[in-house]
């Protein structure tokens, strides 16, 4: 129970898929101007990556037991269908959120974080539970991310931002300035 | 005899206190901290603290809007940066990091009032990523005191002088070889560490004439300082061989500094009591968290700037009720 504890929370912060390991930044940039989007953007991460947890590891233990080096064809090709159903769902139940998340949505397919998170999963030799655990710290830190860089920025509109600065180049200083200051954790599993 | 009417918009009475005024305040409350700090270090911590605040107050003035320099904070922060680095740090790099803080930290926000972040602290930050080495080299004390504790004066992206004699922190000694500092020297100061870590009766005696002068707000301070103690000393209790004992995490490292001057920056703290006092918390749990288990002996300024993070959000959540608000809800 611990391990799975530590495991869910070391995905979360101290090995950070946004901001320690630098995986997913396109919703990263693209969806952190609001709060209230912000979450349902990292709701949206959290359920594709459990999904992809739990495919992989089906994949891993009952398909692809004897052909590893078919590993990262099938994880894309079972992500990319997965995120589709989440999409067609989105578009049935929530118009207004699948308006909003826009093209940020069929991105998720190809985000790096999906497709990491399965691989990580694999190399690390987690279980069931494990690479569940992992899903669900990996989707909860990018959506701490995600957050965090939205209630920055909504204060930010406010501010007197020097032309040349405004924009992107703003949100990437503000997220390298997080993740100078999410380094705090480093170390902090090997330590506990 | 009849006056002429005078017509002008409120406010109509003007207080004392302004930002320049607060904050020149400060810059002189930090002029007993650096003096200490040359008392213990020797030119070197003149050098450092100068370069820094150098650093900071020409940046400033390049990229800052005009006149931004009359309000000192580009002097604090220079100053207090310089106070977190080590006395035998190259000068360069003490610049670099001030210059790096306040371009990067506070100018492109919008200058003093918007930065997110205390530049400060993402100086030191960035100094720390990108120079782990030399930010965290103590010297140790020469014979004589004139002398410089290192190579201040290395050129820019030269390898520096290796030959220096170190000697380990408080926190440093407590984490990796298990040996503890006595109190009275964490008090009074004679240990290695930054050059504004160490004199802890200073910092303390400094901030209680800015708290009773109104400059800070006393309320981040004392929470942070209670529940470091509460956290640690119950950590204490639970294995008092394994975990420090409160008093030696309140004088160790740069609680002091951080608490005293860098957690009550007005810009980057919240703006409710309520708030500060979260504030103030939320940084001792992170400090406790990250000196204790984490993998780095000293946590205090990666704890500030995660809260810094957080501001915006304590913010909002401890809104004050607008006064009849539950009134008209009980009404409806």
């Amino acid at each position: 129970m611990s391990e799975l504890f530590w495991i869910l929370l070391s995905a979360m912060v101290i090995n950070n898929f946004t901001l320690t390991l630098f995986l997913g930044l396109c919703p990263f940039m693209g969806v952190s101007s609001r709060v209230a989007t912000g979450l349902r953007m990292g709701a949206a991460n959290i359920f594709v990556l459990v999904l992809t947890s739990i495919s992989a590891w089906v994949l891993n233990t009952y398909v692809l037991a004897d052909a590893p080096y078919l590993r990262l064809i099938s994880f894309i090709v079972v992500i990319a269908s997965l995120v589709q159903i989440v999409e067609m769902t989105i578009k049935k139940v929530s118009p207004t959120l699948f308006r909003e998340l826009g093209i940020y949505l069929p991105l998720i397919t190809t985000n790096c974080a999906i497709l990491g998170l399965a691989i990580f999963q694999t190399s690390r030799g987690y279980g069931f539970l494990q690479g569940f655990a992992f899903a669900l710290g990996a989707g909860l830190g990018l959506t701490l991310a995600l957050v965090l860089m939205a209630s920055i920025r909504e204060q930010t509109e406010l501010a007197d931002v020097p032309a040349i600065a405004r924009g992107t180049a703003l949100v990437l200083i503000i997220a390298g300035s997080l993740s100078l200051a999410f380094m705090g954790f480093a170390g902090l599993l090997s330590a506990g | 005899m009849t006056t002429p009417l005078q017509v002008a918009a409120a406010p109509h009475l003007k207080g004392e206190m302004t930002t320049p005024r607060i904050m020149w305040g400060a810059v002189g409350s930090l002029v007993p901290v650096v003096a200490a700090a040359t008392w213990f270090f020797g030119p070197s911590a003149l050098l450092v603290v100068g370069s820094s605040t150098l650093g900071a107050v020409t940046t400033e003035r390049l990229l800052g809007p005009p006149g931004a320099l009359g309000d000192g904070s580009a002097m604090i922060t220079g100053m207090l940066l310089g106070l977190t680095l080590p006395a035998g740090i190259p000068l360069w790099m003490a610049f670099l990091g001030s210059v790096f803080g306040i371009a990067l930290g506070k100018v492109i926000f919008g200058g003093l009032g918007f930065n997110v972040f205390n530049p400060a602290l993402l100086g030191r930050a960035f100094l720390q990523a990108s120079f782990p080495v030399a930010i965290t080299t103590w010297p140790g004390r020469p014979e004589s005191w004139a002398a410089l504790r290192g190579d201040n004066f290395a050129f820019p992206f030269a390898s520096p002088q290796p030959d220096v004699i170190t000697e380990a922190t408080p926190l440093g000694l407590r984490k990796f070889e298990g040996a503890d500092t006595p109190l009275w020297d964490l008090v009074t100061g004679s240990t290695g560490g930054s050059l504004g870590e160490t004199a802890g009766i200073v910092i303390l005696l400094c901030g209680a004439y800015l708290a009773a002068r109104n400059y800070l707000n006393w309320r981040t301070p004392v929470s942070l300082l209670a529940t470091t103690a509460v956290l640690s000393g119950a950590l204490h209790l639970l294995d008092a061989a394994r975990y420090p004992p409160p008093l030696f995490m309140l004088f160790s490292g740069g609680l002091l500094l951080g608490a005293v001057f860098m957690a009550t920056d007005p810009v980057t703290s919240p703006v409710t009591n309520r708030g500060r006092w979260i504030f103030g918390a939320g940084i001792a749990a992170l400090v406790v968290v990250i000196r204790v288990w984490g993998g780095l002996p000293e946590g205090v300024m990666y704890a500030i700037l995660l809260m810094n993070a957080l501001v915006p959000f304590i913010n909002r959540a401890t809104q004050p009720r607008v006064f009849g608000t539950r009134l008209a809800q009980a009404a409806t």
